[in-house]
């Protein structure tokens, strides 16, 4: 085996591209030897500020190899004979050889390619990988059209210490390098792997693994603050970024005024991670911040590191002051006041300012307040506060601040505790690992904050496409899944099914209000604001007398109605309607994305969701529990039982014995579940017993199933199903289904319809596999 | 010139030994432009000279003005008016970092003291449709530069790339001095032998500061400047629309477009809508002139005076 070593060695690196770029550069090498018949071992790769460096064991040539190629029957004519040695690269059809099969002779060319060796291999696939290399984003150079990240500088490529001279970028690589530019430029004249990594280590002070600098700094900086007492507040994502801003990594202790430890944690760590790449350092008794920080300089200093640390201490106390201007400032005015200034802030052009949004969302936490068992007032009140700190100078300066800085400043105005909480607490949750809000009222702002964004997006036909999703609309549409079933508010009103698509198509008339034109529209615009505010109030807990009222009024504002603002609204209830019903869609798939990923099974989630149940809650009870139940034994034979009967029926439609619409499911609003389209699906008590007992257990079924479904007690509605099983099975064992009687054969499919429509009240057992 | 080690140089003094030390690398020395720019990158010897094939070697120092930063001479470090160094070498000669680390050396700048890092800084300026990769340099943590290899300009590709370097003076004199406020740095030494007087920045400037504050937040005149800024954007439009387009005087009117917008969104005027919209009215300028002028570049013969 022979020893392949490359180093590239270039221009300072960003750091955050360094890592990525070590494993492409190792799988581009590692592939390319392979596929030119190369065994590779002990591949190593490691990435530094200014270097990325390969090394693997690998054969010093490629093995011969042997390749057989099929051509033409022995007596095939002219032609064929002739392109196959064209292709086989024969001058004369005896150089091939004959071999037979069952069928007869055949021509066989056998091509033998001699190994090659390992450096000609390297010398063609290293200029391509450079040239097509990974880069996030690459540049060109002085008067070069190749691309690296920054500019080239040098490259070696050694196999067994042998210099091949590949050519990249307008460098022809050698066997120098350099070390770190204070402590041991070099040039260096290198041999081979460990010769490269013990040189740069002893003499051009460059620590060539990434690991070992971490591990270097890490252990360094936990000793240096643990002499003062003190401990380090650990970053990986930090540790990782300076380990790619040094080669020769020295840890120093710097220190600020303490004054600035009035600042928030959260501001400080910020402003070193973010502007200083420092860490930040605590007392371990109290928890707290200390006036101190880790500084990661990239040289031993003849003076300690006392100018290096003094320099650091300038910046970040400039940064700091900064900062705490920035505070002060922000705190001369009440939060509120800021509310103001949201109007000229725009959210989205067609949507309006974070002012107009903050109100849409202010009158829907209002209205979900009820929902969630939060004070309706605070709800509201918390809505506006909520974005005011996005005009605060310190929001601007550390945007990731947003939500904390706001709840900061109205705790210190003094402010309620639950509204503060919703301040800072609404936008969660960020992402499917981000904590969700609890606090009854921080619910409502983040459920009515997330849920604004999204029908205004809808109402503006602005949706995610493909990998497109430039608003967050599917994370906003995760948000709003994770909220309502991790704090089970329910969407179940008197009305019925279809609530949560009511309550979407509420909240879509806010950013619509925007789209009135002209003076029928905006008319129209008002006439649906009226209706659903008072169809929203139907759904409150009020007396009869109250609803016999609103119900009045509603009948009463539908007749009054002028014909043009009439139509203006039929056309603005349908769009909003559609629209909606899309938006639903979509926030269900988020849900199926959801529950995958808490393991439930994809086939009896499309089961479970079948039908128009819209209630998250619900949906995910249902779920769980037809996935409990087929996990059983009577769950798995019911479902037999319950696909005989399917295919027995589909079977009969194929003959032409039975019609289609026989097996359309049942409609919902026009007929009885129970008993399918048509009236003619009622099934009549079989004479025989094991017919009559399978009509009488369907009978009791269901209602048990209407009943439990009714209080949405599943597993009831699954033990009605259950009981079933036996007088499905011992019909199926029993009687001839297809009896030669028609009127028999006629009753006994409608009681296989009878209990398919009956399952399916629970789930679309169909959709289920297995 | 040469200053003893351990008086720090001045503030001219660090103009004169950059200009100098470029001037040895073959740059052309150039003086300010002459209309109020807010960055050294805006001179026509930047932005028109990075596009097209021929090479091109330069440094200038270039006052900028940012009027919304003015701060009534009252904030150590934050100015309406100050200065830039700015170097471009086209195209950027292979040992460019290194040259840059040895205009360190050369204003005193000990690398074994302080510790110099290149942090990843990728550079835009939408307004002439540019951009760059490169880093923000580091001194012990605080920027002393922006290093950038410019990859387009105008919105076009580069044929050669440029080097660009630009150096914040006020922040790197402060440095290099040991002051903490802008107005006390050392604008010129006294000269014993003929008795004249340290001058300090703040004996040339802090006036200027607070008399150009109070104009550009009390007393400039919106709508006479957003006539004027009317004015000179047809002005830049009529130019660019020559049958022999001019550009480079065009190209001073898109200058003098954006200094004006600058002083209305500093009076507080400007909506954040309307600024958008203001941006790409000035962006449709300069992307005029930087097109035009790659076009009329091409057009013309190399000295053609001798002709």
């Amino acid at each position: 085996m022979s020893e392949f070593f490359i180093e590239i060695f270039c221009e300072e690196i960003p750091a955050r591209m360094q890592v990525r770029a070590g494993s492409d550069l190792a799988k581009a090498i590692t592939d390319g030897l392979k596929k030119s018949g190369l065994t590779v071992d002990n591949v190593q790769s490691f990435t530094g500020p200014r270097r990325l460096v390969f090394t693997a064991n690998i054969p010093a040539q490629s093995p011969d190899v042997n390749e057989e190629r099929k051509g033409p029957r022995v007596g095939a004519p002219e032609p064929a004979l002739a392109g196959f040695m064209k292709a086989a690269g024969l001058t004369d059809i005896s150089q091939a050889q004959v071999k037979s099969d069952k069928k007869g002779e055949f021509y066989v060319a056998i091509t033998s390619s001699k190994g090659r060796p390992s450096s000609d291999i390297i010398s063609e696939i290293i200029p391509s990988i450079l040239n097509d290399f990974p880069w996030p984003k690459s540049m060109k150079s002085g008067a070069n059209h190749f691309r690296w990240v920054r500019p080239l500088q040098r490259m070696i490529c050694l196999l067994d210490g042998q210099i091949i001279p590949v050519q990249a970028g307008g460098i022809t690589a050698s066997n120098i390098t350099e070390g770190h530019r204070r402590h041991g430029k070099g040039p260096f004249e290198i041999n081979g792997f460990e010769n490269y990594i013990e040189t740069l280590e002893n003499q051009g002070h460059v620590l060539v693994s990434a690991q070992k600098r971490k591990e270097i700094i890490l252990s360094d900086a936990r000793k240096l603050c643990a002499d003062k007492g003190l401990e380090l507040v650990e970053d990986d994502g930090l540790l990782n970024e300076v380990s790619g801003l040094t080669e020769w990594p020295v840890v120093l202790l710097g220190d600020m005024d303490p004054e600035f430890l009035k600042l928030p944690d959260e501001v400080i760590r910020l402003t070193l991670k973010t502007h200083q790449k420092t860490f930040t350092v605590r007392d371990p008794k109290t928890g707290k911040l200390a006036a101190h920080y880790i500084i990661v300089a990239n040289q031993i200093a003849p003076d300690g590191g006392a100018a290096i640390k003094k320099g650091n201490g300038k910046v970040i106390s400039a940064r700091l002051s900064d900062a705490r201007f920035f505070q002060t400032e922000d705190a001369k005015i009440p939060l509120i006041e800021y509310y103001d200034k949201l109007g000229s802030v725009v959210f989205h052009k067609k949507l309006g300012s974070i002012q107009d949004k903050a109100e849409r969302v202010a009158a829907l936490a209002r209205e979900l307040a009820p929902k969630v068992g939060a004070d309706a007032d605070k709800a509201e009140q918390a809505a506006r506060l909520a974005k005011c700190d996005l005009v605060t100078q310190t929001v601007v300066e550390f945007t990731s601040l947003q939500g904390q800085i706001g709840a900061q400043m109205y705790r210190n105005e003094g402010g309620d505790e639950d509204i503060a909480t919703a301040i800072e607490e609404h936008y969660k949750p960020q992402g499917p690992s981000d904590a969700v809000p609890t606090n009854p009222v921080a619910v409502a702002v983040a459920l009515a904050d997330k849920l604004d964004t999204l029908v205004g997006f809808w109402a503006i036909n602005e949706k995610p496409t493909g990998s497109k999703d430039p608003y967050a609309l599917r994370r906003a549409a995760l948000g709003v899944v994770r909220i309502v079933l991790e704090n089970d508010v329910r969407f179940i009103e008197e009305m019925g099914r279809g609530s949560f698509l009511f309550w979407l198509d509420r909240a879509m008339l806010g950013p619509m209000l925007k789209r009135g034109q002209n003076s029928y529209q905006s008319k129209a615009y008002e006439f649906e604001e009226q209706l659903l505010t008072l169809a929203l109030r139907l759904s409150l807990p009020i007396s009869q007398p109250e609803k016999d009222a609103i119900k009045l009024q509603i009948e009463k504002l539908s007749v009054d109605i002028d014909g043009d603002i009439a139509e203006a609204f039929i056309k603005l209830t349908q769009l909003m309607w559609d629209q909606s019903k899309d938006l639903l869609a979509f926030i269900l798939d988020r849900l199926k994305v959801y529950l995958r990923d808490q393991g439930m099974r994809h086939d009896i989630i499309d089961a479970a969701m079948s039908g128009d149940e819209d209630d998250l809650v619900s949906i995910v009870n249902r779920v769980k529990a037809v996935q409990a139940f087929l996990s059983t034994d009577e769950g798995e034979n019911l479902l037999a039982g319950y696909k005989r009967a399917v295919n027995i029926l589909k079977s009969e439609v194929k003959k032409g014995n039975l019609l289609d619409s026989f097996l359309m499911p049942p409609d919902p609003i026009i007929s009885e579940p129970l008993y399918g389209n048509a009236p003619d699906t009622k099934p009549s008590r079989p004479t025989d017993p094991y017919g009559a007992a399978l009509f009488d257990a369907l009978q009791i079924a269901s209602t048990e199933i209407k009943t439990a479904l009714a209080r949405e007690d599943y597993s009831a509605a699954m033990q009605g199903l259950a009981q079933l099983r036996a007088p499905i099975d011992a019909f199926f064992t029993q009687v001839q289904v297809i009896s030669d009687d028609t009127a028999v054969k006629d009753n006994n499919l409608k009681l296989l319809l009878n209990i398919r429509d009956i399952a399916r009240q629970i789930a679309d057992f169909e959709a289920i596999q297995g | 010139m040469a200053k003893k080690n351990d008086t720090p140089l001045s503030f001219q003094g660090l103009i004169l030994t950059l200009q100098n030390y470029w001037a040895a690398q073959g740059c052309v020395i150039l003086q300010p432009f002459d209309t109020e720019v807010g960055a050294g990158t805006l001179h026509p010897a930047t932005v028109l000279r990075s596009l097209g094939p021929k090479p091109w070697n330069v440094a200038y120092v270039q006052p900028s003005r940012r009027p919304a930063d003015g701060r009534y001479g009252e904030n150590p470090n934050r100015l309406q008016h100050y200065y830039q160094f700015q170097v471009i070498m086209k195209p950027n000669p292979p040992n460019y970092q290194e040259l840059y680390l040895g205009s360190l050396d050369a204003i005193g700048i000990d690398r074994d003291l302080h510790d110099i890092r290149f942090v990843e800084d990728d550079w835009e300026n939408p307004t002439v449709g540019a951009w760059g990769l490169g880093w923000e340099v580091w001194c012990d943590g605080m920027e002393v530069s922006q290093y950038t290899y410019f990859q387009q300009v105008g919105g076009l590709d580069l044929d050669l790339v440029s080097g660009e370097l630009t150096y914040g003076l006020e922040r790197l004199a402060m440095y290099v001095q040991n002051v903490d406020n802008v107005y006390d740095l050392v604008f010129t030494d006294a000269n014993d032998a003929n008795g004249t007087p340290e001058v300090l920045y703040g004996d040339v400037f802090h006036q200027n500061e607070v008399q150009q504050s109070t104009y550009n937040f009390e007393h400039s005149d919106s709508e006479k400047i957003l006539d004027k800024f009317k004015m000179a954007e047809a002005e830049c439009q009529a130019l660019l629309a020559l049958d022999k387009p001019l550009p480079l005087p065009a190209y001073e009117h898109a200058l003098k477009a954006s200094h004006l917008f600058n002083l209305l969104d500093a009076r507080g005027v400007v909506s954040p809508t309307q600024r958008q919209e203001y941006i790409k009215r000035v962006r449709d300028l300069a992307k005029g002139c930087a097109q035009a002028h790659v076009k009329h570049e091409t057009t013309v013969t190399d000295r053609a005076w001798q002709l």
